[in-house]
């Protein structure tokens, strides 16, 4: 899952970047300024509340919507002057399609790979396979059915194996396993980890669901109030917000959370006074959720720094 | 889908996207043509007014010794490709932008192009079926089609094609604006106006002069009037304005609406097309919703 050290002196190689993004709607400003690179083959969740911006970013960046100032590329072009050999490089997953519902599953992955016939290179074979493509994304099966039929799961799927069919270098993946079972997200994040590792795919995906980010990601970026405010990995942003880890046990059987720094050192201490009177030991990392939470709600208190501060205390 | 790879079919991207518009037209004609449901929307008109003329048909065309209920019959049919093509058509993009296939298209490269070529023969394939359907009771049903004759299935076919290509582009200009299905309904009623003054059911001659003139405007009435051109005997037009089936005014007046349509509707749905975004299908899904509540 390393994307690897050397691509970070290559600047040509970012496959979005952007610098100084603005957007304002009317009065409303929901982008004030939002710089972000993704690598090649890189995998970057970006995160953030409601209304942070995260849809009008990723619309930009998809060639959907204008923008009122700043330089963005992406796959090395404006996406507002994106041809359509440009649109063939992209694949976009979007929240809620329930479009072609009177097609069948393999029809309209037919269909719709047609397009990128013309845009197969020898390095990258477009389209996909429909048969490749339906047992990749676990339809199989329900090849003939048709798509307003499919469970919610099963058109989600369709959704990805859509935005995947012309074997796309940049994947945009929005909420891309909401209303997933906990098998079919297993799967999902096991097609995106062979995405990025296999197909040097770049994917960026936005999600509610913080372990998925932690689980998937190289990267995250937190977006709040139209800036980025975090950017580093799971542990990265951690760090950056505490190094502490949360202890739970019991003494006597009585129940204590004690929040330190050197949880090893604090555990060493705790055996050593009280030997067997300890039990139900856990010691807890923070978690991304934590991470997530603590950010955002500093942000959101006005503290309107790129980096938050410290917290004396972690709650879940 | 070895054909996918053979260098043949790698040729320009347009090429391939028109290529690709021309199966969707398959697949979509299919479909509807296999919908019970679509198939009655289709031919509900038809089957309406072809009881009702046959109920009437005792009655005679003004001035000349032919039945009325006969002599409705082309306009009748005309009536039904103004319905399923250019109103079809315009009603299928409502649809489509509510339900994000033409966001789809629109985040497929050429897929406006394919998307639209799909759509436009699929419709015009639809408005052909639901002319000649309804023809096959009304030989049995009326006197006087001149339905054996070559010269009149020619008539019939570049009229017909003529019509089309007047009024689809129309239909993608109706869609683009209106936002939302129930909001094409409002195009509804000027439209039964507009039949109303078109002269399918009665002789436009019958009506004051003002109107004639308004009704002569519009495509629906030259439509009809080519179409009665090609199944009605030549005696019938003495019940025309000018006592004449008026052919090259026929060419003239819908090739100006098909020019006007062909300068339009490209600017129209581009700039449509250039506001779809996933949040607006969700915002429009919304509203739907809440609608529906």
């Amino acid at each position: 899952m390393n994307s690897g050290d050397n691509d970070d002196e290559i600047p040509e190689e970012a496959a979005i970047e952007t610098r100084g993004l603005h957007m304002r709607y009317g009065s409303t400003e929901v982008l004030r300024g939002v710089d972000l690179r993704v690598r090649r083959g890189e995998v970057v969740a970006l995160l953030g509340p409601n209304g942070a911006g995260k849809t009008t970013t990723i619309e930009i960046l998809e060639g959907f919507r204008g923008r009122s100032a700043g330089e963005v590329r992406v796959l090395g072009t404006d996406p507002g002057h994106g041809d359509e050999a440009w649109r063939a490089r992209l694949g976009i997953v979007l929240q809620s399609w329930r479009d072609h519902g009177k097609w069948r599953v393999r029809e309209l992955l037919d269909h719709l790979g047609r397009y990128y016939v013309p845009y197969s290179t020898p390095s990258r074979r477009r389209p996909y396979d429909t048969d490749e493509l339906i047992a990749l994304v676990g339809l199989t099966g329900r090849e003939d059915a048709v798509a307003g039929r499919l469970s919610g799961g099963q058109r989600r799927r369709l959704d990805v194996a859509i935005g995947l069919v012309g074997r796309p270098d940049l994947l945009f993946l929005d909420e891309p396993t909401v209303g997933f079972d906990p098998q079919a997200r297993q799967d999902f994040h096991e097609l995106v980890r062979r995405l990025a590792d296999l197909e040097d795919t770049t994917i960026l995906l936005t999600t509610h669901d913080l372990d998925e980010a932690e689980k998937l990601a190289h990267r995250i970026l937190i977006l709040a109030g139209g800036t980025i405010v975090a950017d580093g990995t799971a542990a990265e942003l951690a760090r950056r917000v505490t190094g502490r880890a949360e202890v739970r046990y019991s003494r006597d059987g009585e129940f204590h959370t004690e929040s330190v720094e050197d949880a090893t050192g604090y555990v060493r201490g705790l055996f050593a006074r009280y030997g067997d009177a300890i039990g139900d030991l856990e010691v807890r990392r923070v978690r991304l959720e934590d991470v997530y939470l603590a950010m955002v709600r500093d942000f959101e208190a006005g503290r309107h720094t790129g980096i938050p501060g410290e917290l004396a205390e972690v709650s879940a | 889908m070895s054909e996918t790879f053979a260098p043949a079919v790698s040729r320009s991207p347009r090429a391939a996207a028109f290529r690709a518009g021309l199966h969707r037209a398959r697949i979509e004609f299919r479909q509807s043509a296999t919908s019970p449901q679509e198939i009655w929307g289709a031919l509900f008109l038809p089957v309406i007014a072809l009881l009702v003329m046959y109920l009437m048909r005792g009655q005679k065309v003004p001035g000349v010794a032919f039945s009325l209920s006969s002599q409705s019959i082309p306009g009748i049919i005309g009536l039904n490709v103004v319905l399923n093509g250019m109103m079809g058509l315009a009603m299928a993009l409502t649809i489509d932008r509510e339900d994000g296939t033409l966001l789809r298209a629109k985040a497929t490269p050429n897929g406006m192009l394919g998307y639209l070529t799909g759509k436009v023969v699929s419709r015009a394939g639809l408005a052909v079926a639901g002319a000649l359907l309804p023809l096959v009771p009304a030989a049995f049903l009326f006197d006087g089609l001149r339905l054996g004759e070559v010269s009149s299935w020619l008539t019939m076919a570049w009229v017909m094609t003529i019509g089309l290509v007047a009024m689809l582009p129309f239909g993608a200009v109706i869609g683009s604006l209106f936002e939302g299905t129930q909001n094409v309904g409002v195009i509804t009623l000027p439209m039964m106006g507009l039949m109303g003054i078109s002269g399918v059911f009665y002789p436009l001659t019958a009506l004051p002069d003002w109107l004639q003139w308004v009704g002569q405007t519009f495509p629906i009435y030259w439509l009809g009037l080519g179409l009665r051109s090609a199944l009605l005997p030549d005696t019938l037009a003495a019940a025309e304005v000018g006592d004449s089936w008026r052919h090259l005014e026929t060419i003239a007046v819908l090739g100006v609406w098909a020019v006007a349509g062909f300068l339009i509707a490209p600017l129209v749905l581009r700039r449509m097309a250039r506001r779809e975004s996933g949040s607006r299908v969700a915002a429009r899904r919304e509203k739907a919703m809440r609608r529906a509540m």
